[in-house]
């Protein structure tokens, strides 16, 4: 590390020696930051997994364009989300699924989500045509033949889907007429936006929202992120991680710069410009980023696998989390090397006399 | 007052606390910005003179302090090298031989790769010579450099500094009222109140 440092700096690697020459202090801003990662990974995984739940139930269907309700905004309804389909078009459904459709055509027949919430796992596993799991819901006995891979998420617990016939008379309320969603596949080569734009001109309905797939699924995640207080919350979670950290680091490295005062007082009357003490301060930050933000990702990473298995959330570290935490760790630990800096100003090379 | 350091020169600075001893230090060490009247160093006039010439000029300077001043966590000859790399990118290997080379001359060859606390005072200032004196200095300035030793560690020092400063051709200016570093002196100034009250010049021995 010494030598590495020596070489990218040109220099003897003076932060990295003077946060070594104190363990105790170096120890506790490495757990400074890496607390402060992990706080903010648990955050943030919790934070993505909520759009990415949000956006799990569009994997099942493979259609180009949506006409969608004016009241229908996800394709999560709280508690299990039953998707009633017509079993001889299975076009309209991820690889995954559309081959279990032809199962559907039995009434009351479903495919249920394995990972729904309030389903044992190894009952769940156990479901085959062979041996399916008949259960109640809205007074009538589903009975599941197949599963597929959807899962709980903040809006909801998990998915079913059944043929338009079993969801007619499970949901009485509901007419063939008045679906939710209409999925439209295109032909291939056709451009779906100006299938939409022209779509918008043919239906005059201002009630009705016509939009690709992508769309309707972005559309349906902003709301998630921006509006809903799950998401607010999580937001302020990654926030309150970032200062706790920025408080951590800020005081362990201002009582360091304090006990060096001398010293860099020196360095000043030696002739060290203000260029020197920024590019210890950017070292100091760089150690401290890199070493106290490798047991953070150890870290953040278990309790996010841990966090998903339990809570059947898509949680995982991505490359791209992990990324714009580090980069953050290393602008925040240079940020707070910086505030702690200010007190370089107090070392005046005039008082060493 | 009016004084003027000839290149080479070993020059002794007393007076009691208050003269401007230590004002006189500051105002050639560029570490304090000259008001009034006329301070010139190396060619150069520093009154009026902008921050970056003055950081530039001290790099020419060697400082020894009462306290000895050196880093804590980087060793002996670290500390050295601190004195090296100061003039910009010099290679570490060349940096760390004359650093080396200038541990060995204050006779602390066997203690390059100490840390400060586990040296002796003496050894401390020692190693605060070899800095300041590392990268030839034009003019090394030196504030009561054996003050804070006892007398055994004073003695390692009051023998380095004129032998230092000679060997280099190096002009020096010290405060001190050690009699057995005066002695070395070619010229001692007595301040009072600000003014040069004495001016003593001498053979040294």
């Amino acid at each position: 590390m010494s030598r590495l440092l020596q070489a990218l700096f040109g220099r003897l690697p003076i932060g990295w020696l003077q946060l070594t020459h104190n363990r105790t202090r170096f120890a506790a801003a490495l757990a400074g930051v890496a607390f402060a990662n992990v706080l903010v990974f648990v955050q943030l995984g919790i934070m993505n997994s909520m759009g990415a739940a949000t956006l799990r139930p569009y994997d099942f269907f493979q259609a180009d364009i949506m006409i969608s309700a004016g009241d229908a905004n996800s394709l999560t309804d709280g508690g299990t989300t039953t998707f009633g389909i017509d079993p001889v078009k299975p076009g309209f459904l991820a690889p995954e699924i559309s081959g279990d459709l032809n199962l559907l055509q039995v009434q009351d027949a479903a495919i249920l989500d394995r990972l729904a919430c309030g389903l044992a796992r190894d009952e769940a596993a156990a479901i085959r045509p062979q041996s399916p799991l008949s259960f109640e819901t809205q007074g009538r006995t589903v009975t599941a033949c197949a599963t597929f891979a959807g899962g709980g998420g903040f809006g909801g617990d998990g998915y079913m889907l059944v043929s338009d016939q079993t969801f007619l008379s499970l949901f009485n309320s509901r007419s063939s007429t008045a679906p939710d969603h209409i999925l439209l596949t295109l032909r291939p080569g056709a451009q779906p936006r100006a299938v939409v734009a022209r779509l918008k001109d043919l239906i005059s309905d201002p009630g009705l929202r016509i939009r690709t797939q992508a769309e309707a699924a972005q559309e349906d995640l902003r709301p998630q992120q921006t509006r809903r207080p799950t998401g607010i919350i999580f937001r302020f979670g990654v926030l309150i991680g970032v200062l706790v950290g920025l408080v951590i680091v800020c005081q362990v490295l201002s009582t360091d710069v304090a006990d060096h005062l001398r010293g860099y007082a020196t360095f000043k009357a030696m002739g060290y410009g203000p260029r020197f003490f920024l590019g210890v301060v950017f070292e100091q930050a760089l150690v401290l980023g890199v070493l106290g933000f490798l047991p953070g990702l150890a870290v953040g990473t278990t309790f996010q696998t841990a966090m998903g298995r339990i809570t059947t959330l898509p949680l995982a570290m991505t490359p791209s989390m992990a990324i714009s935490v580090f980069v953050g760790t290393v602008v925040f630990s240079a940020l707070s090397r910086a505030i702690a800096t200010r007190r370089l100003a107090a070392a005046d090379p005039a008082d060493l006399f | 007052m009016n004084l003027t350091l000839l290149r080479g020169s070993f020059t002794g600075l007393m007076g009691p606390s208050g003269s401007g001893k230590t004002t006189v230090l500051t105002l050639i060490g560029c570490l304090r910005a000259v008001q009034d009247g006329s301070v010139h160093l190396l060619g150069r006039e520093l009154n009026g003179a902008p921050d970056a010439d003055l950081v530039a000029l001290r790099r020419r300077l060697g400082f020894i302090f009462q306290a000895h001043n050196l880093h804590e966590g980087l060793t002996a000859v670290q500390n050295v090298m601190m004195g090296v790399q100061v003039h910009g990118r010099v290679p570490d290997a060349a940096a760390e031989r004359a650093a080396a080379h200038a541990l060995d001359l204050v006779g602390l060859s066997e203690r390059r790769s100490y840390l400060p606390a586990n040296l002796s005072g003496g050894q401390k200032q020692r190693v605060a010579v070899a800095r300041a004196l590392v990268a030839s200095p034009a003019l090394v300035l030196a504030d009561e450099p054996t003050a804070a030793l006892d007398k055994d560690s004073a003695a390692e020092v009051v023998d380095l500094l004129p032998r230092m400063g000679a060997a280099r051709g190096t002009t020096t200016l010290l405060v001190t009222h050690d009699n057995r570093i005066l002695d070395r002196a070619d010229r001692i100034l007595t301040l009072e109140d600000g003014r040069i009250v004495r001016i003593e010049d001498r053979d040294p021995r």
